[in-house]
């Protein structure tokens, strides 16, 4: 997990479902080939209604046409991000696209969890409905230590919730490498 | 302790869990699918080596469903993976597709083929794996990071939920079915109410179910951010494990005076027949209040609405007239597709009564519920309105962005498929 996650915001609404996140006919790619898992990239956040893609005004594609990488660094979103499918695909997307972190009012569980344990993104939980305050394009700073979210473009600043017992398995980079440093698991194939 | 803490404390090798605490735990069956096999194959090799063994090939179930029946290229691609897996580590439960062994969707699958066992722990890479805890055991669905570790250990944190509890009393009236129920329940406390948490049901009407109705309930404990679903089990639940299973089990029950986040109670007969309106499943309406919308298309099937009793209710509607609209059907699994020529209304095959009513059959498998490849049976293109008997209605989620989906019971579905509009099932239950 980096010091600092830094860079421009992507605001959403509530319970943006891992549908819209990934939608499900682009789930056919590889995830490790090189050249086809950037069509996570390509495709990501591509089914949330134009409207509401980028606020406060919409319209805004996460990934621009004819790329795989998104300007987005930072998520901003209301309640129950990531609910609907479990697929592990949808923080792969993101991930691949270039975003580091989201920052919610609530997340799905399945979600959530699979954001850690495959250390794909960091997910911080807020009481500050920020999706209604900051605004698509803004520049945001995260310090992933202290929790402190600041917007650079409007000179304010927000403390996120604690990431708690889910920071040492962030630290570490995922639950392999987690359960790896706890002796829960040892390297090789010779499982009991 | 509840029955979920109960479970989870056993399988903790622990007296006593509460909820909050995480716990690692043994898995007692895991398993995967065409979407999210391939990936967690990647990471288990990755992480374990190339050579790596399954912790135990005896309970890892894999069930190629999503997407079978295409010519897309890469869903293929992953078929063969699935298989070429299967082969290498000799899978015993691996039902190849386009083949006899082939099942449909994994969580009719998993009922059918016994793997549902009162009192034990099943993880499958499919968020509807919750559907499982109709049978009374802890299950939860998870992403392909979580399922490559259990595939290597068998072992897996869980944080223990509290649990919620939803008690429908009385005898469930004819027009109804668990669909009503759940959509009334998802509406009621909303699409994230129960995240974090275990949905526990209980009370007459639900123990009045056969256990593919009680499937209905806890599988769209997802839809209001659920961790598990689960039933306590009682002669009707071991009656089917026991015709389907050799394997032992040993039934888990709640404790008297088990501590639970809340309890709703419901008098089930005063519950409406409801819709989950776009673009949410806690979107709900009565029939009666939304009656009248115009349809382009119906769609019964998936694991929540595709199961045997799902067929015989459409088709006890259907019997003798015509659909005015598109109207799809994609049985759950192999298993009802076959039971759809021996199951009968007055004397007629379901299959009969559906094809005479002009009713399209598709192939088991998921199938429109999730889009899927453009060539997918039954996917909307354009800016169809549906009303359909699956799970969730999200922008996109049967294919085109532009396209409604309201989710409703197979009676309603059925109603509205004769009608061309959203239709109350009581309008056209000529007998009950």
């Amino acid at each position: 997990m980096k010091k600092v996650i830094e860079g421009r915001a992507f605001v959403v609404g509530d319970s943006v479902d891992t549908d819209q996140i990934i939608p499900a006919e682009h789930l056919v790619y590889s995830l490790t080939d090189p050249e086809e898992r950037r069509m996570y990239g390509k495709y990501a956040m591509s089914a949330i209604p134009s409207g509401q893609s980028g606020l406060p005004n919409g319209d805004i594609r996460f990934t621009e046409d004819g790329s795989t990488r998104s300007q987005f660094v930072i998520v901003v979103a209301g309640k129950n991000f990531g609910c609907g499918s479990s697929r592990e695909h949808a923080p792969f997307a993101l991930r691949e696209a270039g975003c580091e972190a989201v920052v919610a009012e609530s997340f799905a569980r399945i979600f959530y969890r699979n954001s850690v344990d495959g250390g794909f993104l960091v997910p911080f939980e807020t009481r500050e409905r920020l999706c209604d305050v900051v605004k698509t394009g803004d520049v945001l700073r995260i310090d992933t230590a202290t929790g402190e979210l600041t917007s650079v473009t409007a000179g304010v600043s927000w403390l996120l919730d604690p990431l708690g017992e889910v920071a040492a398995i962030l630290s570490a980079g995922g639950v392999f490498a987690y359960a790896r440093q706890a002796g829960l698991i040892t390297t090789g194939s010779d499982q009991d | 302790m509840t029955i979920t803490e109960k479970i989870l404390a056993a399988h903790a090798g622990r007296d006593r869990v509460v909820p909050g605490e995480n716990v690692w735990i043994d898995v007692d069956i895991l398993m995967t699918h065409d979407v999210c096999g391939p990936p967690t194959i990647d990471i288990f090799r990755r992480e374990f080596g190339a050579r790596a063994k399954v912790w135990d090939i005896d309970k890892l179930v894999v069930l190629p469903d999503h997407y079978v029946f295409t010519s897309n290229h890469q869903a293929n691609r992953n078929l063969d993976i699935l298989r070429e897996f299967a082969v290498e580590h000799k899978l015993p439960h691996y039902f190849d597709a386009h083949t006899d062994e082939y099942k449909g969707v994994c969580h009719a699958a998993l009922a059918e083929g016994g793997y549902n066992r009162p009192g034990t722990t099943l993880f499958g890479t499919d968020s509807h794996t919750c559907t499982s805890g109709a049978f009374g055991l802890f299950a939860t669905g998870i992403g392909n990071t979580d399922a490559a570790l259990i595939m290597g250990t068998g072992k897996i944190w869980v944080k223990v939920p509290e649990t919620m509890r939803f008690v429908f009393e009385g005898e469930l009236p004819p027009y109804l079915m668990a669909k009503d129920l759940i959509l009334t329940v998802i509406g009621d406390i909303g699409i994230d109410g129960a995240t974090y948490r275990a949905m526990e049901f209980d009370g007459q009407a639900v123990y009045d179910l056969p256990v593919e109705e009680r499937m209905t309930l806890t599988n769209m404990a997802i839809e209001a951010g659920g961790k598990n679903g689960i039933i306590a089990p009682d002669e009707v639940t071991i009656d089917y494990v026991k015709s389907r299973t050799d394997s032992g089990f040993k039934p888990v029950y709640g404790d008297e005076g088990a501590r639970f986040h809340s309890e709703r109670v419901y008098d089930v007969s005063k519950i409406e027949p409801v819709v989950a309106k776009p673009h949410r499943p806690d979107n709900r309406a009565t029939v009666s209040e939304v009656a009248g919308t115009r349809l382009d298309a119906a769609y019964v099937g998936s694991c929540t609405g595709g199961k045997l009793q799902d067929f015989e209710a459409a088709a006890r509607l259907l019997k003798g007239q015509q659909v005015a609209i598109d109207t799809y059907m994609v049985p759950a699994s192999t298993e009802v597709q076959r039971q759809l020529h021996t199951t009968y209304v007055d004397g007629v095959s379901l299959f009969d009564v559906l094809t005479d009513a002009g009713c399209k059959l598709g192939k088991s498998s998921c199938a429109a519920c999730l889009g899927g490849p453009v060539d997918t049976f039954g996917r909307t293109h354009g800016n169809e309105v549906v009303i359909s008997t699956t799970n969730r209605n999200f922008p996109g989620r049967m294919g085109s962005k532009q396209s409604s989906v309201f989710l409703a019971s197979p009676y309603t579905v059925a109603a509205s498929a004769l009608t061309g509009q959203i239709t109350d099932p009581r309008n056209v239950m000529t007998s009950a």
